[in-house]
């Protein structure tokens, strides 16, 4: 029975990741660089509702809708000044601008909010899941957890195939110039990826500091880290892949902590990570490059 | 009668157009003068410039001096984004689709900037995105059977034939809704009976949209066979301009191409 409840757990952290790891994705996937900073945004995310919610005493489904719309103008305004001037140039300038913005948050949050540890309450109110007469207990946050997740996952599945921004960014993914040369708006289809990912990443954020119930300046970059290891390890760029290795990740920490050893969970995890690059350098889902000679 | 009868009206011209990359002049002086309705072609050696005209005219370059002008308008230093609102549309030397993209899909893209509805509207799929995007399926099929190539819609792009191709990114750049449709070697890469098929479709486009096309190529049967007028170009500048048998006969253009 315990092994059903690190299990499921598993998944609701999973689900976690898989939020954050689409954010990763889908910027990889359109702009094509790695955006280190996202971790940051889950982070403010918590903060805002923390404010919102704890503080000012704002219901909680709303301090929620408050923190997505704070995370979008964030994630746009981080894309506008920080790196749509890059364009274009190298790689490796973009990635330490990315690394950059991630401390500039994390430092900024530690002015502000200080760098004592916020007990970060529960938004999720509902009862706990009873099963078997008491001997399975399932906590309410994973369950939604999971099913936001769920519900994310698909719609962001159908908004990228079925709408016209979504049509876009396909385009811009596939091939930037020519999408242009079709009238799109480059710039303005990355921006709206940006702000996708954002808003998600402040769902991710609420939802995974109501599990583990404590928020620092620095919430936001191990898992912002792992969710990365997660987009990579189902193939990035590719959005079920990015699901696919979130729950896996967040699975085999989860077992790892109980059966094997909580120290060494990460090493496990990022161990993991190595095999499956040596196995299938593109990932889980990830497609192969072909170049035509 | 119509505008279209109207004869002479000039669609694209170009004004001492130049570009130089560091210390090479790859477009220099260059003129053009394209008639609405006309099949005009742009050829000349590997290496002249033409496709670099293209990207001047596409905005993906910006010249150093001169003016390009469509239908009046002037486009110079535009954005690319804008000269595809203004109605030039291209199609790419080595096929550019969306490859991983349903056909379909691939001419949606084009028709991304003609039919309006919002990211809130797509989000919460309100009824204006069912409706926008029923009348765009409408209109991307209505391209894809004038190219024939209703039967491949839910393919992806990639697994087409290359031939079928080719017509996919002319029905691609048609959905823009364009005043002048650039071709850069459209013939690329095609055995014979391809490229017959390609110069009745590219006839069959400027007849039934009324298309005025510029089309760069190698291939001299192509180029004698459908385009009534002739710029040839050579080391960046015009080596030679007019009516198509009569260029090709020049002995400048014939020495051009073929060496002394």
């Amino acid at each position: 029975m315990s092994f059903v409840a690190h299990l499921i757990n598993g998944i609701s952290l999973g689900s976690v990741y898989a939020l954050i790891a689409l954010g990763y994705t889908m910027v990889y996937g359109i702009a094509k660089m790695l955006n280190f900073a996202h971790g940051d945004v889950i982070m403010i995310g918590g903060y805002v509702v923390f404010v919102t919610a704890s503080s000012l005493g704002i219901n909680p489904l709303a301090a929620i809708i408050v923190s997505m719309a704070a995370c979008t103008l964030l994630g746009v305004t981080i894309e506008r000044v920080a790196y749509r001037p890059l364009r274009g140039a190298s790689p490796l300038a973009v990635l330490i601008t990315a690394i950059g913005v991630s401390y500039l948050l994390q430092n900024v949050a530690l002015l502000v909010f200080g760098s004592d540890t916020k007990a970060f309450s529960n938004v999720v109110t509902l009862p706990n899941l009873e099963l078997f007469g008491g001997q399975l207990i399932i906590k309410s946050v994973t369950i939604v957890t999971v099913i936001v997740s769920i519900i994310i996952m698909v719609g962001l599945t159908l908004f990228v195939k079925k709408t016209k921004i979504g049509r876009a960014m396909t385009a811009v993914s596939e091939d930037q110039g020519a999408a242009q040369l079709m009238g799109i708006n480059v710039n303005g289809t990355i921006a709206v990826t940006f702000a996708i990912g954002s808003s998600l990443a402040a769902v991710a954020g609420v939802l995974l500091c109501s599990a583990y119930p404590s928020l620092t300046p620095y919430t936001g970059s191990m898992p912002g880290i792992k969710a990365f290891v997660a987009a990579v390890f189902g193939g990035i760029g590719s959005i079920p892949g990015a699901f696919i290795g979130g729950i896996l990740l967040g699975v085999i920490e989860n077992l790892s902590k109980a059966y094997i050893s909580s120290q060494l969970a990460d090493a496990i995890v990022f161990s993991i990570l190595i095999i499956v690059l040596l196995v299938k350098p593109t990932g889980l889902l990830g497609k192969k490059v072909l170049e035509k000679v | 009668m119509n505008k279209f009868s109207e004869e002479k009206t000039v669609l694209l011209e170009t004004k001492n157009l130049g570009i130089s990359f560091g210390g090479l002049r790859a477009v220099n002086a260059f003129d053009i003068s394209v008639e609405k309705g006309q099949l005009y072609g742009l050829i000349g050696p590997n290496g002249a410039g033409k496709t670099t005209i293209f990207n001047l005219l596409t905005g993906v370059y910006t010249p150093d001096e001169g003016a390009i002008l469509l239908d009046g308008v002037n486009l110079t230093g535009k954005k690319t984004i804008d000269i595809c609102k203004a109605g030039i549309a291209r199609t790419f030397q080595n096929i550019r689709l969306f490859s991983d993209m349903p056909v379909l899909d691939n001419v949606k893209v084009g028709l991304h900037n003609h039919y309006p509805y919002s990211t809130l509207e797509g989000i919460l799929r309100l009824p204006r995105y069912h409706k926008v995007e029923q009348e765009m399926n409408a209109r991307a099929m209505e391209l894809l059977e004038v190219f024939g190539l209703e039967g491949y819609a839910d393919y992806k792009a990639e697994n087409l034939p290359y031939g079928q191709q080719r017509k996919l990114e002319i029905a691609r750049a048609m959905a823009t809704n364009p005043k002048l449709l650039l071709l850069d070697e459209p013939a690329a890469g095609m055995n014979p009976n391809e490229t017959k098929e390609l110069m009745e479709t590219i006839r069959f486009v400027r007849d039934r949209f009324e298309m005025t096309v510029l089309l760069i190529e190698h291939d001299m049967k192509l180029v004698a066979g459908i385009c009534e007028k002739l710029t040839v170009l050579n080391f960046g500048e015009v080596l030679a301009q007019g009516e198509t048998q009569e260029v090709l006969n020049d002995p400048d253009v014939i020495t051009a191409y073929l060496g002394e």
